[in-house]
Order: structure tokens, then C-alpha cells, then sequence
């Protein structure tokens, strides 16, 4: 690539970044400058119809109205010209395909946050006033940064496939060759691979978790721990009886962040496996069903399960806001 | 990410704390999980440097004994490029990348930061309403929006054969990508700036009032300013989300190389290429170079974005 082509291509681009930033802030620059001298009771009309209208708008836009059109889609054909009652429900819960997607998201949601939280929640106590604990943590923290296609292929270098007798490409391949266990197409294995593919899910989640919980934890006040070592309690009775109990509340968080997270995970099925070898999961398999089988009856119906299944989370975390915000 | 909150900036390090395993044991356990939690980026970093009858002929550990490097991937992958890399390489899905992050995270913050100001400090009727809609918003999966958004980008309303609104015509353009990352962001940031923007002093607001500021010159002098940890450490996790998303981009950016990100090219390209590590590596990190560079300088910030009132006092 030369200069020229890179200017041709990627000049434009940059202008418009430049222009949403100069519309952006020189149509609130002048709003503010014009809004500062209005005064009395129409300031608050005004000042709500620049800061909160916009805002409201592009939300239901982009979230609120489309919501209720995929319900309404799910309850007609492929190409939405017919409506067809339940039909698509029925299906989703007879067809093989599906009921597979369904009970390997069961398993994420099951297996990953179980183990992201415990994970985090270990090492959250062991690091605490570690020595390096700032590095450890600078570590583990680091794929949360990296994105999951990224992490995806990072962790299909580790899974890399090589016949017994020539040299191992993959280092869990090579590990498993010196110690003598038989060799394994391991994204083809299944129903293990589920469980290779959580672990990338996991392994760039944990750090998430560890944080958190780590601060939940240096929350505790000393007083309560001390009266519990007075009391004799020491190593993993201290744990169960005064850290777990005090973090209980954030440990809720994280598992439903978690469960939410793994409920609507796409990007590594997507670019590990495409939901074949038996590892579809629900959001992967909308997916297909809208752009690949273009059946949008079919997609929306299962859009629809995978907000049904994040609806009891969304309703316990209003109710805990309404709890605070009455205080 | 619903119940993540923003309140005070709290140490990250706090004087005292439960200290139950400070065994050598305990240690040894982290430094394994520390140690687990590299490796596979070591990985790709090692193999990317490794030419290509290497990657085929032996593990990128072996690399550490027999040392022998090359930047030749890098030169394919960023400058020449050639096959499935397109024919120049990964520079411009690394400018759609920046094209698509940048005005998304400006837009989602600045108008969170501002619907936030409204929930908290202007009374109106229907406030409370209004707040918890937006929250109970933040419980759609972007899943439901995907097909009607994209359908209302390409056909505008329809109602009984009245064309209401016309389509917005950015169908395959970078606003196609941005533009819903705006609208599925907001809910979040709003929520969050609300907990900062609504933990002010209220004397300092009040004091502003009477002394005749209106609405925009407190926010504009005392809000906005007062707020920058708290949009700063929001704006890196809006970065890094956008930055690093695959959905949206997949739907919106239409299958045209023109305006995908990295996040898409990469995918297509691990598809693609299979086995092509020499290709496929060199592209990963290049990818990863800018979350990670954002990530680690602005560590700080990240983490207490995160934390900000996850955690109760």
C-alpha cells in the first residue's frame, strides 16, 4: 500500500470522522450558547428537549421499537408476508437443531459463570496483599481487553491439530503428546469441545470477575475480620464464614453479568467452530436462521427466548434499583 | 454489564482487608493462573514473528531455543497484502475500525452524560418513568434490534403502504455501523453517568442557581468538568466494547470490505485462511495493539470504571 492509496481510500474516512465531531459539538456549542440566556420556566423545556429528547429517541429507535417488532415478527413466516401463530415456538422446541443450541446454552450459562465467579472469587483472595498482586492482576485482567475474535484465534493457535507421529503445532496438543494422552481434533471432540470453547469465553472473563470481587473484598472492614480470627477462625473458615458472606452481593453481580454475557456470547462460536460439531448455541443459531437461512420468523422467535431467558435478571436488578433509589 | 454503577472513586488498594491464604501454596496457584492467562497471547506474539515453514514444521515454543525471526508477516500484512488480505492489507480495516469507535463513543457519552444531567437534575413529571424505562431497555439484547433496525436503515416506515419516513440512506456506510452502536450504547452509559452525574453535591448546584446560572451554563461549568474521571473511565469501556465487537459489525456492515472493522476482517480471515498462521497471527496482534496500548495506559481508569459502586461500602 502507498501513500496515494492509502489517502485516497482512507481520507474520506478520516473527514468523516472529522465531520460527526465538528456537527456534534458546533450544534451543541451554538444550543449552549443560545440556552444560557434563556430564562424561567422555559429553560427546563428547552434544556430537556436538547439534553434527554435526543437520548430517548435514538433508545427507542434503536432498542424499544425493534423490540416489540421481533416479537410481533415471531409470530409470522420466513418472510414475514403470513402470520402463523405458534408455529415457530412449537418448532424451535421439536427441531433437533435447536433443541442442541438449547441445551449447549444451557451449559454455558451453567458451566461459565459458575467457574469465571469461583475463579475469580480464589484468586480475588489469594492476590489480596500478595506481593506483585498489582502484576498478577495486570495479567489475568488482559484479555479483557482483547476481543473475542481475537482471543477465538489465539486459542485455535493453542488447539491446533498435528498427527501423533510429526511435531505438535498446538501446545495443548504437545502437552497431551508428552503425557501420553491419545491426540484429539479438539474443536471436533464432542461434546468436549463445548468445553473448549468456554474456556476462551472464561479466560477472557475471569479478570472481569477477579477485579470486582478484589475490591469487594478490600471493602471488608479489618474490625470484622479480626474478631473473627480472635474467634480462632483462619484460612478457609475465614473465607467461608466472613469473606464469602460480606461479598455476597457483588458475587450475585458478577454471576449474572456472567450469565447474561454467555446467554447472548456469539463471536466465538461464530469464528471457532460456526456453531458446527455440535457446539450451536442460541444467539449463534438466530443468527444463521435470520442471515444465512433468511427465516425471519424463525430468527425473531429466537431472539425472543434469548430475551426471555435474560427477562427474570432484568426484573431483579430493576427491583434492586427501585430498593436503592427509595433510600 | 446492567448493574455495573459509578459512584466515588475509591483506592484501588484499600488499607485493610480480609487475609485468609497467604501461603506459599496460594501463591504458586496464582503465579499458575497468571502464567495460564499469558501463555496463549505469548503464542500469538511469538508466531507471528516465525516464518512460515517454521509455523508448519514445529511449535512456536520451540522458538525460544532455536531463535530465528522474521518481520516479513508483518510487511504482507500490513503493507502488500495479496489473497484474502485484500490487496492493501490490514491498515485500511484498521482506519473503518476508528471510523466506526470514535464517533460512536463520542456521541453515546455525550448524549449519556446529558440525558443523565436531565434524569438527575431537572424535575419534570415522569422522570422516574423515564429512568427506569431506560433502564429496563439496558435488558433487550441487541439480538431483538439487529433485523428491524437494519430493515428501517434500507426502507424507512412503512405503515399500511404510506411511506411515513424515508429510508435514511446509509445503508453500507460507516454511519450504518456507528449509528446503532449509539443507540444500543446508551441505555448503559446513561445509567451509569447517572449514578456520578446524581451523586454531586447538591449545595454546589444549588449554589449555581441561585446565583442565576440556567440549566446549560451548570452543566456546561460545573457538571461537565466535574464529570471527566467518570466519562473518561466510561468512555475507554464504550472504546473497547465497539472496538472489539463482531455482531453488530457483521449485520450492519453489510459484507463489504469497504466499511468492515478489523473485528470482521479477522473473523473472515480465520475462516478463510484456516491454517494460514503466518497470516492469520500477524493480523490478530496488529488488531489487539490498540485496545491493548488503551487498555494498559489507561488501566486506571478502566478499573474504576468498573468497580464504581459494583462494590457497596
Amino acid at each position: 500500500m502507498t501513500w496515494s492509496s492509502f489517502i485516497t481510500s482512507s481520507g474520506p474516512k478520516i473527514l468523516q470522522i472529522l465531520a460527526v465531531l465538528v456537527i456534534f459539538f458546533g450544534f451543541y456549542g451554538i444550543a449552549f450558547a443560545a440556552g444560557a440566556r434563556v430564562q424561567g420556566k422555559k429553560q427546563n423545556v428547552l434544556a430537556l428537549s436538547l439534553f434527554l429528547v435526543p437520548a430517548l429517541i435514538l433508545a427507542m429507535t434503536g432498542l424499544g421499537i425493534p423490540a416489540v417488532q421481533t416479537f410481533i415478527e415471531s409470530f409470522k413466516n420466513a418472510d414475514s408476508s403470513k402470520w402463523v401463530g405458534f408455529a415457530n415456538y412449537t418448532r424451535a422446541f421439536k427441531d433437533p437443531d435447536i433443541l442442541l443450541a438449547f441445551r449447549n446454552t444451557m451449559l454455558w450459562i451453567i458451566i461459565s459463570p459458575v467457574v469465571v465467579t469461583a475463579l475469580g472469587l480464589g484468586l480475588a483472595t489469594m492476590l489480596n496483599k500478595m506481593k506483585r498482586e498489582a502484576l498478577a492482576k495486570s495479567l489475568i485482567f488482559m484479555p479483557m481487553a482483547i476481543s473475542f475474535v481475537g482471543g477465538s484465534l489465539i486459542w485455535n493457535l493453542m488447539y491446533q491439530y498435528q498427527e501423533p507421529e510429526v511435531n505438535q503445532t498446538g501446545l495443548v496438543g504437545q502437552i497431551m503428546k508428552s503425557l501420553g494422552i491419545p491426540l484429539q481434533h479438539l474443536l471436533l471432540w464432542s461434546p468436549w469441545n463445548n468445553l473448549f470453547l468456554m474456556a476462551v469465553y472464561i479466560w477472557g472473563t475471569t479478570g472481569f470477575g477477579m477485579v470486582i470481587l478484589s475490591a469487594a473484598i478490600k471493602n471488608i472492614p479489618s474490625d470484622i475480620e479480626e474478631a473473627a480470627q480472635l474467634d480462632g477462625a483462619s484460612g478457609f473458615t475465614l473465607f467461608r464464614t466472613v469473606t464469602v458472606p460480606m461479598v455476597k452481593t457483588t458475587i450475585i453481580v458478577v454471576l449474572t453479568t456472567a450469565m447474561v454475557g454467555t446467554l447472548k456470547l456469539f463471536d466465538v462460536i461464530h469464528t471457532m467452530t460456526g456453531g458446527n460439531f455440535k457446539t450451536d448455541v442460541l444467539s449463534n443459531r438466530m443468527f444463521d436462521e435470520h442471515f444465512v437461512y433468511l427465516n425471519n420468523g424463525r430468527g425473531s422467535t429466537l431472539a425472543i427466548l434469548i430475551f426471555l431467558g435474560v427477562l427474570p435478571i432484568t426484573y431483579y436488578n430493576i427491583r434492586s434499583i427501585r430498593a436503592e433509589r427509595k433510600h | 454489564m446492567a448493574t455495573l454503577k459509578l459512584k466515588k472513586n475509591k483506592p484501588l488498594v484499600a488499607e485493610h482487608g480480609t487475609k485468609p491464604f497467604t501461603s506459599p501454596i496460594a501463591s504458586a496457584i496464582v503465579t499458575i493462573i497468571a502464567l495460564l492467562w499469558t501463555v496463549p497471547t505469548l503464542g500469538l506474539v511469538v508466531t507471528s514473528f516465525r516464518t512460515k515453514e517454521e509455523i508448519l514444521s514445529s511449535g512456536w515454543w520451540t522458538s525460544f531455543t532455536n531463535p530465528s525471526f522474521t518481520l516479513e508477516n508483518f510487511r504482507t500484512v500490513l503493507f502488500t497484502g495479496g489473497g484474502s488480505l485484500g490487496s492493501e492489507g490490514m491498515i485500511p480495516f484498521a482506519v473503518n475500525s476508528l471510523a466506526i469507535t470514535i464517533p460512536a463513543v463520542v456521541l453515546s457519552v455525550g448524549f449519556g452524560l446529558m440525558a443523565a444531567y436531565s434524569l438527575a437534575w431537572i424535575p419534570f413529571r415522569f422522570s422516574n418513568h423515564v429512568f427506569y424505562g431506560l433502564f429496563a431497555l439496558q435488558g433487550v439484547p441487541l439480538q431483538l434490534s439487529l433485523l428491524p433496525l437494519l430493515t428501517f436503515f434500507a426502507t424507512g416506515v412503512q405503515i399500511g403502504g404510506h411511506q411515513i419516513l424515508p429510508p435514511l440512506g446509509i445503508v453500507g456506510t460507516l454511519a450504518a455501523v456507528w449509528f446503532p452502536h449509539v443507540m444500543f450504547g446508551l441505555p448503559l452509559v446513561t445509567y451509569l453517568l447517572h449514578n456520578f452525574v446524581s451523586a454531586l453535591p447538591r449545595e454546589l448546584l444549588e449554589a449555581a442557581r441561585v446565583d442565576g446560572a440556567n440549566h446549560f451554563e451548570v452543566f456546561r461549568k460545573i457538571v461537565l468538568p466535574l464529570s471527566l474521571p467518570a466519562v473518561a473511565s466510561i468512555a475507554i469501556f464504550q472504546f473497547l466494547w465497539i472496538w472489539n465487537d463482531l455482531l453488530v459489525a457483521l449485520v450492519f456492515a453489510g459484507g463489504t470490505d469497504d466499511v468492515a472493522p478489523l473485528t470482521l476482517h479477522l473473523a473472515n480471515l480465520g475462516g478463510s485462511l484456516g491454517s494460514k498462521w503466518e497470516n492469520v497471527a500477524p493480523a490478530a496482534l496488529f488488531s489487539i495493539i490498540i485496545p491493548l496500548i488503551v487498555f494498559f495506559s489507561l488501566q486506571r481508569y478502566f478499573v474504576r470504571g468498573l468497580l464504581a459502586g459494583s462494590v457497596k461500602s
